[in-house]
């Protein structure tokens, strides 16, 4: 079931509006390291989303009783900048700011040792300086660049990707437009080595042959970026290696 | 929310317990928990629906007013769930604005009531661009003893089922109101199901214990048609298999339409 | 089944959930265990000695280790002692029983006059495990208030590189600059020497180090680029 406005999302030859196939990711750039104050950071571009993630820790938590006896606790802030959008938006956190930080923050727990630090708290800081879509996931996706940046000991990185249904075609990496028009969105985070998917969303309306084919969808995108991923971390060190 | 310091040999009971396929309350893996729901509990409410799933327990109430569209959605009415787990209900809970517990929850009972269009939000519209009708749905946590989505989602579509809006006529611009009453255009029934994983079985309905040992949850929302409109992974600094997914997916379509029945009769 | 590449001058770069080894293997520094196969926690370079496969992390913070000397910040005071910031996740504790006499009063002994908040200190780490902070001591010799020198913060794991074996590389620097050097296991050094000049030649030494602490011939290296500096300061002056 496709509506008239939604059927524009792609054209006769398969082709998006942005140019793009529908099992086509948008560009993605991946740097890490690029906040000084911070112990760990990274940036990343995918098609016009641009996100920077600030991480601090682990540190003594404060206030304390927020604090866990045997483990740290991550704090995660996913917050957009008020030019992020076509439409200026407030800088209070929205309720939509606060689901996605609690996501956000259980995808990433399972990637760290929060056993070796009893009595201590991670900060994420995640940024959305600029967004079209799919933020959640590249907001994941940076953060745990961030947090190995860090020198935070994981068990794997995290990476996320979002797959949908728009036009009436079950599509990869749903820009902004595609999210608001289409049938269905996915966002899913994973990580590869120990085949754990620890975010999965979905709204709108999927049978269910459908969802596992964008799920799967998902999944491919994922292990795409994880390569990227993993290339962004090396390559900080690499280039020393180079200049010697 | 104060995380509760679980205790160890329970968490082990419970695994070991569920290792046989056998749950602390003698219950199967995918069985549910006594389910009553009320209708009509609040008469000033246009709607309103309690739910009693164990101990867990939630009133649903709905008004519906007036009020503007959203810009970009001229001729549909406005839907809003807000959800509030008060202090009464559960040491666990402290007063204060809701936090992202309740957002979460108010978010996820939304999107299943949205994105199923149980609500013919057309029908809502009075005046396009000027004036329609908008939806309150406030949940309302009196008794916490687990499971609060898949509780708080039914007692939603119980209150929607069960609210009336009056009939009106538009004169000069103003709604003047008339005798009598029309039900809310409800054409869908969004049913949620929450499962949570435990070491590695997958049960549904969790009691207050199960979720405190539990390593993630996957809440599923499906509708009349069994097609899936929300999907939810919260609770715990745990993950899913992609199999784990799909089975999950196959428990709910066969789950759903039980607890939709129950809803729909009451 | 190692899988690293087996020449060993080359040390490979892994990142977090990198797998490592599989079998007879012990886990080492930066690795965890799973199900008998070793994976990498953090960036950094593989290697192993005998069973033991271990991961240099190219950035790590500072874990405090019962023996270990450390450089620390008193940021707060209290009748009981002292906390003091050694860059490690948890605020580490100086008593006040540690320093002064045993009988000591808390209301009659000044604990801000001995340590203040602001000041620097070189202590041992004496204790340290999951259910409490870092326990340091100053009773040792060389240890206490340090009242003089530039502090210069490196990343703990480079640490070892900065001693060199049997402290060839921090012996060298000091001879070369003439700088006083105390080296906290927590990645904070201490420079003291004649003049601001020698200290910022030590310093440079120690980013250097940083940098390239992965490779090869470094001693050689830094030495040369010391003396190189000396020298391009010397003409300048004449």
């Amino acid at each position: 079931m496709t509506s008239k406005k939604s059927e524009k999302l792609i054209d006769k030859k398969g082709i998006r509006l942005d140019g793009r196939k529908v099992d086509e990711m948008r560009p993605v750039k991946m740097q890490v390291g690029v906040l000084p104050n911070a112990d760990g950071s990274a940036y990343l571009e995918q098609g016009r989303n641009k996100i920077l993630v600030g991480v601090y820790g682990p540190k003594e938590a404060h206030p304390r009783h927020i604090a866990q006896q045997d483990r740290a606790v991550i704090q995660c802030r996913y917050h957009m900048a008020p030019f992020s959008v076509d439409e200026r938006k407030s800088p209070a956190p929205s309720r939509r700011d606060v689901e996605l930080s609690k996501v956000i923050r259980e995808a990433l727990e399972p990637a760290v040792f929060l056993e070796y630090y009893p009595r201590t708290s991670i900060q994420v800081y995640i940024e959305i300086l600029q967004a079209d879509g799919g933020t959640r996931c590249a907001g994941i996706t940076t953060a745990a660049l961030a947090l190995a940046d860090a020198g935070i000991p994981m068990r794997d990185l995290v990476v996320a990707c979002a797959a949908g249904k728009a036009g009436g075609k079950i599509a990869l990496d749903l820009m902004d437009t595609e999210d608001k028009v289409g049938e269905a969105d996915v966002p899913v985070a994973f990580m590869p080595n120990l085949n754990a998917i620890t975010l999965l969303q979905m709204d709108g309306n999927l049978s269910v042959d459908e969802f596992t084919t964008a799920l799967d969808m998902a999944l491919e995108g994922c292990k795409k970026l994880y390569a990227i991923q993993k290339e962004a971390l090396k390559s900080k060190y690499e280039s020393i290696e180079e200049a010697k | 929310m104060n995380t509760p310091i679980v205790i160890n040999v329970k968490k082990k009971r419970i695994t070991e317990l569920l290792a046989n396929g056998k749950r602390v309350d003698g219950r199967a893996p995918t069985e549910y928990r006594k389910l009553d729901v009320e209708s009509g509990v609040i008469e000033r409410a246009e709607g309103s629906a309690r739910v009693h799933l164990g101990k867990t327990d939630v009133i649903v109430g709905v008004k519906v007013d007036t009020g503007k569209p959203f810009p970009d959605m001229p001729d549909k009415g406005v839907l809003t769930v807000n959800a509030e787990l008060v202090p009464l209900a559960s040491p666990a809970f402290e007063p204060g604005p809701p936090g992202e517990q309740a957002v979460e929850l108010a978010r996820v009972v939304d999107r299943g009531i949205r994105e199923s269009k149980a609500i013919d939000l057309e029908k809502l519209c009075v005046e396009s661009g000027k004036q329609v009708f908008v939806v309150f749905i406030d949940v309302y946590v009196l008794n916490h003893d687990g499971n609060l989505i898949d509780a708080s989602a039914i007692a939603a579509l119980a209150a929607l089922i069960n609210t009336k809006m009056f009939k009106y006529t538009v004169e000069d611009g103003e709604i003047v109101k008339k005798p009598g009453y029309t039900p809310l255009p409800v054409v869908n029934h969004p049913v949620a199901v929450t499962f949570a994983k435990i070491g590695n079985k997958l049960i549904l309905d969790t009691g207050l214990d199960e979720e405190e040992v539990m390593d993630a949850r996957l809440t599923m929302t499906m509708d009349k048609d069994g097609h899936i409109c929300a999907m939810q992974k919260g609770g715990g600094s745990g993950y899913f298999t992609r199999e784990e997914i799909l089975e999950a997916a196959k428990i709910a379509s066969e789950k759903t339409p039980e607890l939709r029945k129950i809803v729909v009769k009451s | 089944m190692l899988k690293i590449p087996l020449f060993y001058e080359k040390k490979q770069l892994v990142t977090p959930g990198d797998l490592l080894a599989e079998g007879d293997y012990v886990s080492g520094d930066s690795t965890y265990i799973e199900n008998g196969k070793i994976y990498a926690n953090r960036l950094g370079l593989v290697d192993y000695d005998g069973k033991r496969v271990h991961v240099v992390a190219l950035k790590a913070f500072y874990v405090p280790v019962p023996g270990d000397t450390v450089i620390g910040k008193v940021v707060e005071t209290s009748p009981g002692g002292w906390a003091i910031d050694i860059k490690a996740p948890h605020l580490a504790r100086l008593r006040a029983s540690d320093v002064v006499e045993r009988s000591f009063k808390p209301e009659t002994t000044d604990l801000p006059s001995i340590f203040d908040v602001g000041d620097l200190i070189i202590a041992n780490v004496v204790a340290y495990d999951r259910t409490r902070d870092p326990l340091l001591t100053v009773r040792e010799p060389g240890l206490g208030k340090i009242v003089r020198g530039q502090l210069v913060e490196v990343t703990p794991t480079k640490i070892p590189r900065i001693i060199g074996r049997q402290g060839s590389m921090v012996g060298m620097i000091k001879r070369e600059t003439g700088c006083q050097m105390t080296i906290g296991q927590n990645g904070l050094v201490l420079i003291s020497g004649r003049s601001a000049e020698d200290e910022k030649l030590a310093i440079m030494a120690l980013r250097k180090i940083e940098k390239e602490s992965h490779t090869s011939g470094l001693t050689d290296r830094v030495t040369e680029m010391i003396k190189n500096e000396k020298k391009s300061l010397e003409d300048k002056k004449t």
